[in-house]
């Protein structure tokens, strides 16, 4: 006797090769909102390309790409609300820039300088680089949501090898025993640094982990974005409407690194590498927009040209800021300074100065 | 006016402050209905109802991420963990996060949030119930962490706690829960942390403790006055920040310092304090400090857990060795 069984759905508007396996809705068929969802990825990538070679020059420290995963980062920052929270992991530049995160603010974190998440989205949670605590931490803010009976909804990401960490199965826990206001979008991008999702999991989708907590779990194309636009702004749409959380993995491809510091030609090969090249987000939406007369070789060269000039602005504030105050390290542990760390702060003063020497200009 | 015990003064300042603010919100295992295993939140969830005391799944690193969340939205959480023993699972997100939010976000977010425990040995409980591991959080900067000694320093110091704009770590001596009663007016106002209190003055030696010890410490200190030596005692109470300068005005006066501490003794409090001592006031030192502490060892079962608490007899003769030395 069956007491339990369920269905993992699997959502697609775009084809790889840029045709629709569905019709779109009025909404979704908007070209001018295609068209901006195209330039934001292609602005992503812009972005993405010259920090890793900001990092190759020394400009900048370890810094994970998001190459091949822009549909996902655009689409959740495209269907979030302002007033909605996010709770990120690490990869999530494609939807903090989107957030009032500058692009200067992300080189900021990643070239080491905590300025950089001290930015203007003042409820949004910065980079999260211990593997899941964001999912636990996101609960929390969608609680303090839900105890005020706000109509917000909090998002919060992780890759598929972090879904192997309690904290993960905890939050899909809370957030389903409490109904949370929460959407939980998994970028499955098939590795872990090295460790592919089979060595991960024996179970048959990441998705239907939101089963045993007693919510909806769906896959949907991660390249697509049109599909992770859609899945999430009804997984939003329910949460700030009482409806309780929803877990998207999104499915695509890491095509760069792990990180600066990560060679993945050391466990992935040739042949993977290049069939993920045929699925990749930008390609597809490319070829549907021509396919609609909206796009050509014309638009798409101002389109780069204008990405790039947005972004070598941003490297020009990144790179110009000055140094902050090096008595920073210190002011911002407490409210109020405590004795002992203010005789601290007196030797920072007294020898700080003369070991930052002529790179610090505060 | 009613005496109450310890815990009975930590439920008092919980439902002071959550009747005075609407952002003052528990969450833990088992706090509900059944009041918490200690019973310190006995009565709240009917009086504030189950949005405000919540009862949380079984599982410590979700009611840390949860507290560190609302927090951030600015709520003011206060998060039970049912024994210290199990705050481990927790000390991930606390250290990665509550203690870190506001440096790393340059002051764009902070965690107003307590972390309660029950701590220490001395009743009896399973393994993994007993150990006293104050100075592991201690150690993390941007932690406050707090041992209440009375119900008076408890109903205060929680308060300070709560009202505080950063991440405290409230240690509560569970062996003295219900070992004294007393007056504690339910008047709202908190007492400062980053304070010592000075619970006895004295000029011949100074005993330094906190949490379940202070109460052999003033056994002691009871006891030497007896053969007419004056012990000053002084009640840590936060032990991270410290109140150095109480420490040292006493030390300053008496020359002589005994530090008590039921932890291990390896890294422990103790040895932070003497190291302070020894770096401002070596001078008006007259004998070496002794620290009086648990032993380096995995806490006994219940069987001899009382072999590992500092004893009346070994502050007497830690106190001594200062006197003879010279």
């Amino acid at each position: 006797m069956a007491v339990a069984k369920f269905e993992i759905h699997y959502h697609q508007f775009l084809k790889p090769d840029g045709t629709l396996k569905q019709d779109l809705t009025k909404e979704l068929r908007d070209p001018k909102r295609l068209i901006e969802w195209y330039r934001l990825m292609t602005l992503l990538r812009v972005f993405d390309t010259k920090a890793i070679n900001l990092q190759r020059v020394g400009k900048l420290g370890t810094y994970p790409g998001v190459l091949g995963q822009e549909a996902v980062g655009v689409a959740i920052g495209q269907a979030m609300h302002k007033d909605d929270v996010l709770v990120p992991y690490y990869r999530d530049q494609g939807i903090q820039f989107q957030r009032g995160v500058d692009f200067s603010q992300i080189l900021q974190y990643w070239g080491g300088d905590e300025r950089g998440s001290d930015f203007n989205q003042a409820e949004d949670f910065p980079t999260c680089v211990p593997i899941a605590n964001q999912n636990v931490i996101a609960a929390g803010v969608a609680s303090a949501i839900q105890y005020r009976n706000e109509k917000r909804g909090v998002v919060t990401s992780i890759g598929e090898g972090g879904t192997s960490e309690g904290d993960f199965y905890e939050a899909l826990n809370a957030a389903g025993a409490w109904k949370l206001p929460l959407v939980f979008v998994i970028n499955n991008n098939q590795w872990a640094i090295s460790v592919p999702t089979e060595l991960q999991t024996h179970s048959q989708t990441f998705a239907q982990k939101a089963i045993a907590a007693g919510f909806e779990g769906e896959q949907v194309d991660g390249n697509d974005i049109i599909a992770v636009y859609e899945r999430v702004r009804l997984a939003l749409d329910k949460a700030r409407t009482g409806g309780g959380p929803t877990l998207i993995e999104a499915i695509t491809y890491r095509l760069c690194d792990h990180t600066t510091a990560d060679d993945a030609n050391r466990y992935r090969s040739k042949e993977a590498l290049e069939k993920a090249w045929t699925l990749e987000p930008l390609i597809r939406l490319r070829h549907y927009l021509t396919s609609e007369k909206l796009w050509d070789a014309k638009k798409e060269e101002a389109c780069l040209q204008d990405c790039r000039k947005i972004v070598d602005e941003e490297v020009n504030i990144y790179l110009n800021r000055p140094m902050a105050p090096i008595t920073d390290i210190i002011d911002y542990m407490y409210a109020q300074c405590p004795e002992n760390l203010k005789e601290q702060r007196q030797t920072l003063l007294q020898f700080g100065a003369d070991i930052l020497g002529s790179d610090h200009h505060g | 006016m009613a005496k109450i015990t310890l815990v009975e003064a930590v439920t008092q300042a919980l439902a002071y402050e959550m009747a005075h603010d609407e952002d003052v919100i528990l969450l833990g295992e088992d706090i509900g209905l059944n009041g918490g295993v200690f019973r310190a939140t006995e009565g709240l969830q009917a009086r504030f109802g189950e949005r405000r005391v919540r009862d949380t799944p079984l599982a410590e690193s979700m009611i840390a991420g949860l507290t560190i969340g609302m927090a951030a939205q600015g709520l003011k959480p206060v998060a039970e963990f049912q024994f210290m023993g199990f705050i481990y699972p927790a000390f991930d997100n606390i250290l990665n996060h509550a203690a870190r939010l506001r440096n790393r976000t340059r002051g764009r977010l902070h965690c107003p949030a307590v972390f309660r425990a029950p701590f220490g040995g001395g009743i009896h409980a399973p393994e993994h119930h007993s150990e006293s591991t104050e100075a592991l959080f201690a150690h993390i900067p941007g932690l406050q962490v707090v041992i209440p000694s009375s119900p008076a320093r408890a109903y205060g110091l929680l308060l300070a706690a709560i009202r505080s704009p950063d991440p405290v770590i409230f240690l509560e001596p569970k062996r003295i829960y219900r070992l004294v009663k007393q007056e504690v007016p339910d008047d709202g106002k908190a007492l400062p942390l980053q304070k010592a209190f000075v619970l006895r003055e004295g000029s011949d030696v100074s005993l330094i403790s906190w949490g379940a010890s202070m109460h052999e410490t003033l056994q002691a200190a009871e006891a030497l006055a007896k053969e007419n030596i004056q012990a000053e005692v002084i009640d840590v109470a936060t032990v991270k920040p410290l109140d150095l300068a109480t420490i040292l005005n006493s030390v300053n006066k008496t020359g002589r310092v005994v530090i008590v501490h039921e932890a291990a003794r390896f890294g422990g409090i103790g040895a932070e304090i003497a190291a302070e001592i020894a770096e401002k006031s070596l001078l008006s030192l007259l004998a070496p400090i002794q620290r009086v502490t648990g032993y380096d060892t995995t806490m006994p079962y219940f069987k001899l857990e009382k072999l590992y608490l500092p004893s009346v007899a070994r502050i007497v003769h830690a106190v001594k060795t200062t006197l003879e030395f010279a």
